[in-house]
């Protein structure tokens, strides 16, 4: 027997055999997460339904020398939950308990498989809500969010996932059972959820997390703007920011974005328009109220032609549908495209647009842009035809565009993560040592390699090698220098 | 129980740039020295008391304001620069670095290497919250970059988070970027009487205002608004209409300052935040005990004598109870090394298999930390 059957056949005895899934047309459901162009059918799935479940999958992996992955909902957009052949695929959304909501500690403690929007509906009655609104939201898990440190829009003024984790429960890749802090603030020791959330599920398995809920603002304020270019928005975001107002979001959609997310969800967006600027201000209505003036004043400073408040939610709704549906939205005005996340420095947005545009247009394709413009979170859509052969080109312009982000000292990726789809990106914004460094923490947790094996890291490390490690005597003592102090 | 000669024989080296300090930790890893690291020397008298050291290292020679991208709320510094000067620089922008710690004299590396945090985090966070990118250098003169320069960024383990508040023990923190935020230009300060802060900050946040800090020093709950000076003086007159008090444009005198004397004996408590009644009965039993907590914050300070300081273990009981910890904050080396500073640590096998992957031989601030050795 295989080590894949022997796990099987001891998942299929602990567990409910209805949990676990190895029939060929089942397994298919789950070949692939958000970023679809990847596929690889998993050796087995395990619908788990407790941390105790979790932990038994996790450790007869470790026993048998097993692979697994970690799947929540599956929304993710860079592959990070792309399963291997020959691991385990272990799907937490069935963990999907609201285990407590407290408002006078601000907290609330989850299970990994509770979609995101679950926990704002849970804790509005109370007054509060969870921050990070991935535009996933309606069917992302928390667990997700934690394993890729998710933001959302309105990230800009209120921080990722992980500035609203407060503890975690892990299933180690040992299968042993770890927490790490609490509902309690500055947890002594080592900042071990800083290195947990946003690790893509290669430090373990999330199987509770206590998050941070924040008081639902007294007021709140959608500002759409129309511009008849892209560069006169971004003038009015960088006027925004130079003024001293921090928006809850300010979000931008260049005029191909507009036209197919009007052909998809009819936001009705102001005709003609270049591009739009939404900025959504919230907190004391006093203090919304000023800073609506400023934003009022400084879009037409920018040359906006046309400026709409939203009245009430409805219309609030109608102004984010927009924008929210953009990536499926492209759908309609292209068969095939390619989204990239890469970040730049908010002052080189202008510059890196007009070089994304040029880079497109040079090889006959065309690039939709929507993206968080406040903190320079692009989120290029590359549109293609694969029908007419154009997926290489494609590739290329996107790319191209992540080395303009990283040549403008930015980011390869904002929020969805590095997953499968960046691996080969990573050697570009780090060196070989930092890298090696960063894996000492993989070591710390997993020394095997099994927790979600090849994503993030080109390159594995064997733990124990030091990294970059130099053999014999340092050059420094041999040149005598060492005695220099 | 080290002598005081040989600590003294600790040399005392400042190395002028981040090459060179890379220099001196791999000529330590080649002779297997020990090391020390140092900033302003704000906290001597906090986190373990650590062994002796073959060499101390001082960043204050490591200074320099590398890049303050002023349009971009982004500032890049070097460990040794003073955050005073940081804010200065940033400051003409109209811009500043979030960050409060009452150590005011306290160098970057040395605010993030001890998470150190003012009554202003109700608002910006702490250290870790702040900081987007870091270079560090590892016991061996490993040096190596995580993080990058943008606010928003996810590629690869975010090692800075992990060495903020790692008191040197996993390597040096060289170099940070951080997210500046606008400098407000209004403040209003509302001074409220008060022997419930809990309630009276309840009461006031009911209104819907969102002040910047709020500090109750034992009698007192001393709330900021900074924004606008329209939207303070509205929010102002709000917390005054709901708890009453009096409302002026400075704090008193004693805000944002530790609860205890330098080289006395001072605690950190935290707890739930919506346990803060029980918290402080628990700390009051405690003979002599000055608190000073930040309201919604979760956390309590407290300055107490060896008489209170015996009543730890009593103490971390009642407040593990509230999901919270109690670490001795503050105390001259002799009382730290006798006394269990950190209490118990959850996570704490995680923590020792992290610290002997980036300082397999211990090499780096013994003692000065939760971990072994």
């Amino acid at each position: 027997m295989t080590a894949l059957a022997q796990l099987t056949a001891d998942c299929r005895s602990r567990l409910n055999p209805a949990q676990v899934i190895t029939e060929p047309a089942q397994l298919r459901t789950y070949e692939c997460d958000g970023l679809s162009s990847y596929r690889s059918t998993p050796g087995v799935v395990v619908l788990a339904e407790s941390t105790a479940e979790v932990a038994f999958v996790v450790g007869r992996c470790a026993e048998l020398g097993i692979p697994f992955v970690a799947r929540g909902s599956g929304t993710g957009l860079s592959g990070g939950a792309l399963p291997r052949t020959d691991g385990v695929l272990v799907v937490t959304s069935r963990l999907n308990r609201i285990i407590d909501v407290d408002a006078a500690d601000e907290r609330a403690v989850v299970e990994p498989g509770v979609v995101n929007a679950h926990l704002t509906t849970a804790a509005h009655p109370l007054g509060h809500y969870y921050a990070p609104d991935p535009s996933s939201q309606q069917v992302c898990t928390i667990g997700g969010n934690v394993a890729e440190n998710s933001g959302g829009a309105h990230c800009l003024k209120y921080g990722f996932t992980a500035h609203h984790v407060t503890g975690l429960e892990v299933v180690m890749p040992d299968g042993s059972i770890e927490r790490f802090g609490g509902r309690a603030p500055d947890p002594v020791g080592y900042d071990v959820l800083g290195a947990v959330v946003g690790s893509e599920g290669t430090l373990g398995v999330v199987t509770e997390a206590t998050v941070r809920l924040l008081r639902t603002p007294q007021a709140v304020q959608t500002v759409l703007a129309a511009f008849r270019t892209i560069e006169d928005a971004g003038d009015a975001v960088s006027a925004i920011i130079a003024a001293g107002v921090l928006p809850a979001a300010i979000e931008l959609m260049d005029a191909l974005a507009i036209e197919a997310a009007e052909a998809a969800v009819h936001p009705n967006y102001p005709a003609g328009a270049g591009a739009v600027l939404i900025v959504e201000l919230d907190g004391p209505r006093c203090e919304v109220d000023a800073q609506l003036v400023d934003v009022e004043r400084l879009c037409h400073g920018a040359a906006a032609f046309e400026i709409r408040i939203a009245a009430d939610d409805v219309e609030r709704g109608l102004i984010w549908r927009g924008r929210k549906s953009a990536f499926a939205a492209v759908g309609r005005i292209s068969p095939d495209y390619i989204v990239q996340d890469g970040v730049i420095p908010r002052t080189a947005l202008a510059e890196v647009l007009r070089a994304i545009e040029e880079v497109a247009a040079a090889v006959g394709l065309r690039v939709a842009n929507v993206f968080h413009a406040g903190d320079g979170n692009l989120h290029p859509l590359v549109l293609f035809d694969e029908a007419k052969g154009e997926t290489e080109r494609a590739e290329g312009v996107s790319n191209r565009i992540i080395e303009l982000c990283l040549e403008h000292g930015g980011s390869i990726t904002g929020e969805h993560g590095v997953g499968h789809d960046k691996v080969v990106h990573m050697g570009k914004m780090f060196s070989a040592i930092d890298l090696d460094v960063m894996q000492l923490v993989r070591c710390a947790f997993d020394p095997a390699g099994i927790a979600n094996p090849g994503k993030m890291f080109p390159t594995p490390r064997l733990c124990g090698e030091r990294p970059g490690r130099r053999t014999g005597a340092h050059p420094l003592v041999e040149a005598g220098l060492a005695d220099a102090f | 129980m080290p002598s005081e000669a040989t600590q003294a024989s600790s040399e005392l080296v400042r190395p002028a740039s981040i090459e060179r300090l890379a220099e001196m930790l791999a000529a330590t890893q080649a002779d297997g020295r020990t090391v020390g690291l140092r900033g302003a020397g704000t906290k001597q008298n906090g986190g373990g008391a650590g062994l002796p050291t073959d060499v101390t290292i001082s960043t204050r020679g490591i200074d320099r304001i590398v890049e303050h991208a002023a349009g971009d709320l982004v500032v890049t510094v070097e460990a040794g620069a003073l955050l005073t000067d940081v804010q200065r620089v940033v400051g003409k922008a109209g811009q500043w670095l979030a960050l409060d710690p009452p150590e005011s004299g306290a160098t970057i590396g040395g605010v993030v290497a001890t998470a150190a945090s003012g009554p202003r985090r109700l608002r910006y966070g702490t250290p870790r919250d702040l900081l987007i990118g870091s270079t560090v250098v590892l016991a061996d003169g490993t040096v190596a970059k995580a993080g990058g320069k943008v606010v928003k960024n996810v590629a690869g383990y975010d090692l800075g988070r992990l060495f903020t508040g790692s008191y040197g023990t996993l390597g040096v923190i060289a170099e940070c970027t951080f997210r500046l935020h606008p400098r407000p230009v209004a403040r209003r300060v509302v001074v409220t009487p008060t022997d419930d802060p809990y309630g009276c900050f309840s009461t006031l946040r009911a209104t819907g205002v969102e002040p910047v800090a709020a500090e109750w020093d034992g009698t007192t709950l001393t709330t900021v608004f900074e924004s606008t000076e329209s939207a303070v003086s509205e929010q102002a007159d709000l917390a005054i209409a709901a708890v009453g008090g009096t409302a002026g444009s400075s704090t008193p005198s004693s805000f944002g300052q530790r609860a205890w004397a330098d080289g006395r004996i001072g605690l950190k408590i935290t707890h739930r935040i919506g346990k803060l009644p029980a918290a402080l009965a628990a700390v009051n039993v405690l003979p002599a005990a000055q608190v000073r907590c930040y309201v919604g914050c979760g956390v309590i300070e407290a300055s107490v004598d060896a008489e209170g300081l015996a009543s730890l273990a009593s103490l971390r009981s009642a407040v593990s109870a509230l999901d919270g910890q109690v670490v001795v904050a503050s105390a001259p080396d002799d009382v730290r090394r006798d006394v269990d500073v950190w209490g118990p640590v959850r996570g704490l096998t995680v923590m020792q298999r992290i610290k002997d992957q980036f300082d397999p031989d211990g090499r780096m601030c013994p003692g000065r930390f939760v971990v072994t050795p």
